[in-house]
């Protein structure tokens, strides 16, 4: 099958991208990052999807899926270039699918859609809304493309579309959102507060999107691993001391004293847990996660290993 | 002490994985810790006596519904210590806890480990399927909110537990739990200043403070009851099967021999 990954430069696209091309797919990437050092059987395009030139990509090359993984989270990009690019460029792949022959599209979103907050289940299922957006305004960009996106399902029925919705990735990398939250040495937390954190291994995340795509899903899928951990006990198992300050506290301190970026309304995601069901996708694809929660963390402790090692829960 | 609490946790026929947490965040650390002081209080304290705990089925969903006793969750704490520290072996029965403790720094966190979610539908369905045991008070906040003159009797119960109980096929087994009332006398409660201070209302006794004294408490429990259906059925139906539940406790806690 012809497949192209439009944001293909992303860790997990590049392992979604080895995979594909170790199934004998053939792989076309679109991603004006680049990817020095890309197998050679990867026909790259150095170019924006939302340019004139990607629409060429799609006409002349007539890709039979798409597994569309170019949108960026809120540590990095300021609210306007976020929305260019994850819901104009989102808009411009199911265009460019819907009108050059596209069959099969699958949109790689985040279980962050459900958002963070007090009330919520702490098991998100897929017919659920999106919540406490109020709180933080950064995810909104991302929660409107993922809902754009699932409008393809009934605008354009004849392209297979799924909606996935992907938790934390974790692992020897050393990419992601999890991962730039457990960068440093000390894990910042709201005093008083532990949330579950619900992640995976990145090599599980990248074979759950293959499977995915072979198993031809339809619909909007949870995409999860393991089960959840609080998260003194992530920074824990990944060698770190977990630093609990009060919340007013951390509000001023987040992004300075060696503490990540992270902008204030996230600072409900540190307080509430966001934790999904994977339970549809898991029957309907019979996707099994290889690693289990605490090796996952482990994997990128041993990459990234820090000094000391804090126990504020004690193991058993 | 003698710490027969950490291998009661041990025994738990829960699926913690290496690190001692289950899929819903449950802690063996924190239960350990929180069984050590409710087992002071359960033993010592209140000399809590438990009748009837053949009733509770050793394994698989079923759900503990009984009536409220005392200002404060000192009827939910006791019945969730009989069940670890009487059964055999030991069962954790799971609370819904209420939606303002999810606010609060530290007893949030301590109330989720312990494995008491926010009382939410979602949750109550998810840990039946999951096979648990859950403890629910029918009467709510409204019933931990009685005072003392009002100790003996039975509020409005909702109708939900028994809905849900249809939902998922499971037994409920009645209980009921007296000598709170006489622990903590409710004379009065303070829903001004709760609200201040995001609670739903302080209760006040004649030393002011809810601080239970140390009266015998007892929970006595009845024999399971199923009831058949959807969870869909009309009200007056549904009603009618909470009545008889409702009746049962209310049978129960004439039957107690506090």
């Amino acid at each position: 099958m012809k497949v192209l990954i439009p944001g293909i430069s992303g860790l997990l696209a590049r392992n979604v991208a080895r995979r594909l091309l170790a199934q004998g797919h053939e792989v076309i990437g679109i991603d004006p990052r680049g990817w020095p050092g890309a197998p050679e059987e990867i026909d790259l395009y150095p170019i924006d999807i939302r340019k004139r030139d990607a629409e060429e990509v799609f006409r002349q090359r007539r890709p039979e899926a798409v597994i569309h993984m170019a949108t960026i989270s809120a540590l990095l990009a300021d609210a306007e270039e976020r929305y260019r690019i994850n819901l104009g460029g989102t808009r411009a792949v199911f265009e460019h699918s819907a009108n050059h022959g596209v069959r099969q599209i699958l949109f790689i979103g985040r279980h962050t859609y459900y958002g963070a907050g007090p009330d919520a289940p702490l098991y998100h299922t897929e017919s659920e809304p999106p919540q406490e957006l109020g709180t933080y305004p950064e995810l909104a960009d991302l929660v409107a493309a993922d809902l754009y996106a699932a409008t393809a399902l009934w605008r354009l029925p004849a392209l297979q579309t799924a909606v996935l919705r992907v938790c934390y990735t974790l692992g020897p990398s050393g990419h992601g959102t999890l991962a730039s939250f457990l960068r440093g040495r000390f894990v910042p937390m709201v005093l008083g507060f532990d949330p579950l954190f619900h992640f995976m291994h990145e090599d599980d995340a990248a074979d759950a999107i293959v499977t995915a795509l072979s198993a031809k899903v339809r619909g909007i899928y949870n995409l999860a691993g393991p089960q959840p951990l609080p998260l003194s006990v992530i920074a824990d198992e990944a060698g770190r001391r977990a630093l609990p300050l009060p919340e007013t506290v951390l509000a001023m301190l987040v992004g300075h004293a060696g503490l990540p970026r992270l902008s204030r309304g996230a600072l409900a995601h540190v307080k509430y847990p966001i934790v999904v069901d994977a339970t549809p996708f898991r029957k309907e694809t019979g996707f099994a996660h290889r690693f289990d929660e605490l090796t996952t963390a482990r994997s990128f402790a041993d990459a990234f290993p820090a000094r000391g090692r804090a126990s504020l829960v004690p193991p058993h | 002490m003698p710490d027969d609490i950490a291998a009661r946790v041990d025994r738990l026929e829960l699926p913690f994985d290496a690190r001692g947490v289950d899929e819903f965040g449950v802690s063996k650390w924190h239960l350990t810790v929180a069984f050590r002081a409710l087992a002071f209080l359960y033993r010592r304290y209140f000399h809590v006596r438990a009748e009837g705990l053949e009733h509770v089925p050793p394994r698989g969903r079923a759900m503990l519904v009984g009536n409220h006793s005392g200002g404060i969750a000192l009827d939910a704490a006791m019945v969730i210590a009989s069940c670890f520290l009487e059964l055999d072996p030991p069962r954790l029965a799971q609370g819904m806890a209420e939606k303002f403790i999810n606010r609060v720094p530290f007893v949030s966190t301590w109330t989720a480990r312990c494995g008491h979610l926010t009382g939410l539908p979602e949750h109550a369905q998810r840990l039946l399927e999951s096979e648990r045991l859950l403890l629910i008070f029918p009467e709510g906040a409204r019933g931990t909110a009685k005072l003392w003159k009002d100790r003996s009797s039975l509020v409005h119960f909702g109708t939900g537990f028994m809905r849900l109980a249809l939902r998922t096929k499971s037994p409920i087994v009645p209980f009921a739990f007296l000598g709170g009332g006489d622990a903590i006398p409710t004379v009065g409660n303070l829903y001004k200043l709760g609200k201040l201070i995001g609670v739903p209302y302080l209760p006040v006794t004649p030393w002011l403070l809810p601080l239970p004294r140390p009266t015998r408490l007892s929970v006595v429990y009845g024999e399971p009851m199923r009831f058949e259906g959807s969870g869909d059925e009309e009200d007056a139906t549904v009603e009618g099967y909470v009545d008889r539940v409702k009746a049962r406790i209310a049978d129960l806690m004439q039957r107690s021999p506090a």
